[in-house]
């Protein structure tokens, strides 16, 4: 048992920080920094293909489509110097995360030819349309409907908390494909390109004012008859097979934001006198403490070698993340007091303090409500009786 | 990333769960419970036996020259069977103070008998502790497994001693304890003589780190069997016609505890590791590892009564052996707010 890395790791770990510090001081200084999703769009797909002229967009991936082969170590070192580093998170991320891994891994050899060069190289922006309005725990409760028609996929219905939309090329779509049918069955997977007049995408204002995520709307939209990815009817696999990919690999990088954010709250506590207060004190150790933990859990995650297998860390993992980020924004507005209340900025803008205290509360919620991680790991992890569910 | 048990590790963890599921009984350990409060037996063979005693201890001192990682794996599995043998007082106290700080004189004239397990060492700490000519005066209520003790390693804080039992000054008795697995003792001295540790703050170090990943380990073996027992007896009762562990309210309670399970379980061997590796983060991931963990167990085992049921409220049932286990361990060596305020004061740059 051991706590670090390799010293060939080691070495990797200081040529990507050499490599994205040069260019946080250099080209893209303008984008250092920005934690919004929403920041500085044109900016960030420039970012894109900076990446990928480097060979950094997909390191994971086979060199044979732009990737590195990098080991599970590479790649969580590289997530780790990249959030370090201050550079905005990926535009491209469900492409390079999601997108890409669904079709390495379940498309045809012309669909890799067809999408995974464009995804590479940065031009390929990628978006993901899988909850509805009536569809979101329930993710097999998908009504948009898909039909074949004059060698055409015809798709109508709405999704939501399509994230990034608005500057995306693609976007991968569930729909229920197989009149009548119910639950996980007769779902189909397809890959439809965003620029036609059948998608349209509205923006949808959150609690911190910010509009991060759309709604979109499909009025019969087209894509043609092979942009499935798997089987017709068997969507849903494709589904879960893809939310898999999300898990591991990004969370040490993503605790580097946390860790940046614990760290602005120290400082303000030091510099109001908010550290004074052993209430406070015994708060910002529980949130070091718990910082700590996160990533010796991840660390055990990722060390374990058999991936098939959900074992105790990964499966708590969510629900350990997003509660301890929900309190430390709880935290952030006391250790501020009454300053926390008003911002500096004319419109409803808020500061990283503030913003993390509202849009931590989505946090508990995206990617699987803490209710449902509970289920999860009290069926996974503990074996206890099922929740009633769709038969397939 | 290799932060997951070798293949030794993980034979060590086998031997030992094993070993304390076939031999530390709820029967046996109760029978010490009324005894005085060690399985003298259990005790024997860990020592002798399966030779776990030495695990921790320096080969060039007569140990077996493993780290704190496989401490707390003896410990965790101890934990999980509340065993009630002097671990926390002669192995992971007085043994590890005398390995680190005893000069060789007073090595060997000690630790082949307390790794053997034929004599037993216990703790005794008093701020207050009055030295003069080489004599003690002063004491605790409060010397874990005191009463069975020929040997007490005695400090002020800084400095260090030996005392043997039958030196005069000497007085002992047992008290009746709330966690009878682990019985305190008031232990006085009056100029009592003793001997002095040839490096007191080695010793003290050493005891002091060893002893909180211990702890912390006995608190994460406690939490992962009250949720396991629990786990168990939601499968198996039955109430208006389903098993409870079918209710939702039931589940997510029982979730919850896993969470908290894994991240003490990450806590502990965090700390271990860092330990064994000299990593500057050891000094943080103690005081982390030792609040966490005893925090997660008291309310695992509080948990555990809860979803007992009256049951679990019986002196009958095991709940309360872990309960007050629990409860002991949040005390033992520091409180939880104690060891955060420690580490508040790091992460404010306050720390000396």
């Amino acid at each position: 048992m051991k706590l670090g890395f390799s010293q060939a790791d080691e070495h990797f770990r200081q040529e990507c920080a050499d490599w994205l510090n040069g260019q946080m001081a250099g080209e893209f200084r303008d984008i250092k920094g920005i934690t919004k999703l929403t920041g500085s769009p044109e900016r960030r797909k420039e970012w894109e293909k900076q990446l990928a002229a480097h060979r950094w967009s997909c390191i994971g991936w086979p060199e044979q489509w732009g990737g590195r082969d990098a080991t599970l170590a590479q790649q969580v070192i590289f997530a780790e110097e990249y959030a370090r580093a201050g550079v905005p998170g990926r535009v491209n991320h469900i492409g390079i995360e999601l997108a890409g891994p669904t079709i390495l891994t379940f498309g045809t050899e012309e669909q890799k030819q067809r999408f995974l060069p464009g995804i590479a190289a940065g031009e390929t922006i990628f978006c993901q349309g899988f909850s509805e309005p009536n569809a979101g725990s329930d993710l097999a409760g998908v009504r948009t409907k898909g039909r074949l028609e004059d060698g055409e996929w015809v798709v109508n219905g709405q999704k939501i908390w399509t994230s990034l939309a608005h500057i995306s090329d693609w976007i991968f779509v569930v729909t229920r494909t197989e009149e009548g049918s119910q639950g996980p069955r007769g779902l189909t997977f397809l890959m439809m390109p965003i620029d036609q007049p059948g998608i349209e995408i509205r923006g949808i204002r959150q609690i911190n004012g910010d509009a991060e995520f759309n709604e979109t709307f499909f009025t019969d939209a087209r894509c043609p008859a092979d942009s499935y990815i798997g089987t017709v009817g068997e969507g849903w696999k494709i589904a879960m097979g893809l939310l898999a990919f999300e898990r591991g690999v990004s969370t040490l990088g993503q605790q580097m934001g946390f860790r940046n954010e614990l760290d602005e709250i120290i400082a303000a506590a030091k510099a109001n006198g908010a550290a004074g207060d052993p209430l406070i004190r015994q708060r910002l150790a529980k949130a070091e403490i718990g910082l700590r933990l996160m990533r010796y859990g991840a660390l055990r995650m990722l060390s374990n070698t058999d991936h098939s297998r959900m074992d105790g860390a990964a499966l708590t993992y969510k629900i350990q993340w997003a509660t301890w980020r929900r309190s430390l924004g709880e935290l952030a507005m006391d250790v501020l007091g009454q300053a926390g209340e008003v911002t500096p900025h004319q419109d409803y803008e808020w500061d990283t303090l503030p913003n993390l205290f509202l849009f931590s509360r989505a946090d508990t919620i995206y990617g699987g409500t803490n209710q449902i991680q509970r289920n999860l790991i009290a069926e996974r992890g503990l074996g206890l009786p099922r929740e009633p569910r769709w038969t397939a | 990333m290799e932060f997951t048990f070798t293949d030794e590790q993980r034979m060590i963890a086998e031997t030992a769960r094993a070993f304390f599921s076939e031999n530390a009984t709820s029967a046996r350990t109760r029978a010490a419970m009324e005894g005085e409060g060690i399985d003298r037996a259990l005790w024997r063979d860990f020592c002798q036996e399966l030779g776990f005693s030495a695990i921790s201890i320096a080969e060039d001192v007569g140990g077996a020259g493993l780290g704190l990682v496989e401490l707390a794996i003896l410990a965790e599995a101890a934990g999980a069977h509340v065993a009630a043998l002097p671990m926390l007082g002669s192995l992971m106290l007085a043994a590890q103070a005398i390995a680190a700080g005893g000069s060789k004189v007073q090595r060997e004239a000690w630790l082949p008998a307390l790794l053997s397990g034929e004599t037993i060492a216990a703790f005794v700490e008093d701020a207050g502790l009055e030295v003069r000519d080489g004599k003690l005066t002063g004491g605790s209520g409060f010397v874990a497994h005191g009463a069975l003790a020929e040997l007490f390693v005695v400090t002020d804080g800084s400095g260090a001693w030996l005392v043997r039992r039958d030196a005069a000054g000497v007085s002992v008795s047992a008290q009746t304890t709330m966690d009878q697995t682990r019985p305190l003792a008031e232990v006085r001295f009056d100029g009592a003589a003793a001997e002095a540790l040839a490096d007191p703050a080695e010793a003290l170090a050493a005891a002091n780190r060893a002893a909180l990943v211990g702890l912390a380990a006995e608190a994460l073996g406690g939490a992962q069997a009250s949720l396991d027992r629990t786990v168990e007896y939601a499968r198996e009762r039955v109430q208006f016609g389903r098993p409870i562990g079918s209710f939702q309210a039931y589940k997510h309670r029982l979730a919850d505890m896993m969470v908290e399970i894994e991240q003490a379980r990450s806590a502990v061997y965090w700390a271990a590791c860092a330990v064994d590796e000299g990593s500057e983060e050891a000094p943080l991931a103690l005081h982390a590892a030792k609040s966490f963990a005893a925090d997660t167990a008291f309310r695992c085992a509080a948990d555990m009564i809860q979803l007992h049921g009256g049951i679990g409220f019986t002196w009958e049932h095991d709940t309360h052996l872990f309960f007050k286990r629990a409860r002991s361990i949040q005390t033992l060596l520091g409180k939880g707010d104690w060891h955060r305020e420690q580490v508040a004061a790091m992460i404010l740059g306050e720390a000396a």
